[in-house]
């Protein structure tokens, strides 16, 4: 028997699939979340919209207050870690919950290095914006990908250039000759032997799911067209007029994205969304999927 | 060839889709209730049992499914199918609303190992199913803490805890065979299904 292997860490975003990760800033919202049926929950103190919106170091939550969420639900629960801020993971780790994402959702605390994944027991989640970037991640033992989007806007613009990015990069390599591998590698900025696996396999080692301005079940159903195999929904269900039928409605999307009939159903009397941000309009220092190396 | 249905309401559908396919079943991905019309049989995959319960429920799939069940038809869960199978989950389970189908005279623990950082591998032996170890991945498993007298114990870990069980037509398994390239329960259960729909069994 055999604890912590990367099939397992893997292989709990496998279950996941197909599933509404929430983010949740109270025990209350987390058994909201889990009643509209997310399959997890992400515990932090402000969702990225807030965060956008105080300014000043975001950093992991306190402990406490992932404990009363964790206490709360009997799904799976994450929290995130600041970019290459290992001791924030183990933290995270002897937490206990299930799954960290070193997100650049939070200030960096390393602007050169990411963790060293490999070295923990806990399974990590990872944003990307292209294919060498994910790759890089899975290279440093990351379980998971989700594109990164731009978080806490509510404009899915940049979640779709960055899926594209993502699954375009993906095609891409599965029809190159062999011969041409390293080459693209070292393009990518990608360990050799993941882009052999991509292009024999034409899909990502582990699961990909989308995350970064989803506010409506259509922004939930479009992202899965495009690829994603779940979704992680920020601030569109919490800033939302009604958070309870809104994250069942995105939960009922993802589901049954296919079907344009159920989507009008689903997607009907929900109340306001949350209010959106034009990309163009942010301020170059204040995105935040530039974040990452 | 017969025709299984793999319950996508949520969680790792498609990885028993094309196990199924790679042991000559035409599998198909249930939703809606009216994709159950014309199943030999269904697996319910892992994922969150939370999700998928409350999924079924909102989409009208039990009574459809439990009709199958009473038809004899075989109804395989893994994981989270196992939990949604099982009469009750017991006390330690903290579940406050967990939907079930009720199916199974079993009592299941829901995380019966702990959280994620207790997922583990272990090669289990099955002697129903093959003399060999199978091997098996474990992910926030449940186990079964209670069997009925008409149940049948398929698999324990070397501590006893049981983690798989046979109830006539139905099947739990509290692991995910369908993570593995192994495909000897894949192909037991196709065993089923053909003896079920009164088809010769084919030589493998």
């Amino acid at each position: 028997m055999e604890k912590s292997t990367f099939k397992t860490k893997a292989g709990l975003a496998q279950m996941l699939k197909g599933g509404v990760i929430m983010d949740v800033v109270t025990a209350d919202q987390a058994k909201i979340a889990e009643e509209a049926g997310a399959c997890a929950v992400m515990a932090l103190e402000r969702v990225p919209a807030d965060i956008r919106r105080d300014g000043g170091v975001a950093r992991m939550s306190d402990p406490e207050l992932i404990i009363q969420i964790r206490e709360a639900v009997t799904i799976p629960v994450m929290a995130k870690a600041r970019i290459g801020h290992f001791v924030e993971a183990q933290i995270l780790q002897a937490l206990g919950i299930d799954y960290v994402d070193e997100s650049e959702v939070l200030t960096p605390a390393d602007n050169r290095y990411h963790i060293d994944k490999h070295e923990f027991e806990i399974p990590f989640v990872c944003g990307a914006r292209d294919l060498g970037e994910a790759l890089r991640r899975i290279g440093e033992g990351a379980a998971m990908i989700r594109s990164k989007g731009e978080a806490g806007t509510g404009n899915i613009v940049e979640a779709v250039h960055h899926l594209r990015e993502i699954t375009g990069g993906i095609k891409a390599l599965q029809a190159m000759p062999k011969d041409e591998l390293m080459t693209a590698a070292r393009d990518l900025g990608a360990p050799y032997d993941l882009v052999k696996e991509v292009h024999e396999t034409g899909k990502l080692p582990v699961v990909l799911f989308c995350a970064g301005g989803i506010a409506t079940p259509a922004d939930a159903s479009l992202v899965m067209h495009l690829g994603a195999e779940g979704v992680f929904v920020g601030s569109g269900i919490f800033k939302s007029e009604d958070p309870a039928t809104r994250a069942k409605a995105i939960v009922e999307a993802t589901t049954n994205y296919r079907n344009p009939e159920m989507l009008a159903n689903i997607s009907r009397g929900l109340g306001e969304p949350m209010r959106g941000l034009e990309i163009g309009q942010i301020e170059e220092a204040e995105l935040l999927a530039g974040r990452g190396w | 060839m017969p025709m299984i249905g793999v319950l996508a309401l949520q969680g790792a559908f498609i990885e028993h889709v094309n196990r199924l396919r790679e042991v000559g079943a035409d599998a198909v991905e249930v939703r809606l209730p009216a994709d159950l019309d014309g199943l030999d049989g269904l697996i319910i995959p892992g994922g969150e049992s939370t999700t998928i319960g409350r999924l079924m429920d909102w989409y009208e799939l039990n009574e459809p499914v439990k009709q199958m069940a009473a038809d004899g038809k075989p109804v395989w869960g893994t994981c989270a199918g196992m939990i949604l199978l099982a009469r009750e989950v017991d006390q330690d389970s903290r579940a406050q609303h967990q939907p079930l189908l009720g199916l199974m005279d079993i009592t299941v623990r829901r995380n019966a190992f702990g959280s994620q950082l207790d997922s583990f591998e272990a090669d289990l032996v099955m002697p129903p199913i093959s003399d060999d170890p199978i091997p098996t991945v474990f992910i926030r498993a449940p186990v079964v803490s209670r069997i009925g007298p008409d149940v049948e114990v398929l698999a324990t870990l070397s501590d006893g805890k049981i983690v798989a069980v046979r109830q006539g037509n139905l099947v739990a398994t509290a692991f995910h065979p369908e993570l593995t390239g192994d495909q000897r329960l894949h192909r037991w259960y196709m065993h089923l299904v053909r003896a079920s729909a009164k088809q010769p069994a084919e030589a493998d």
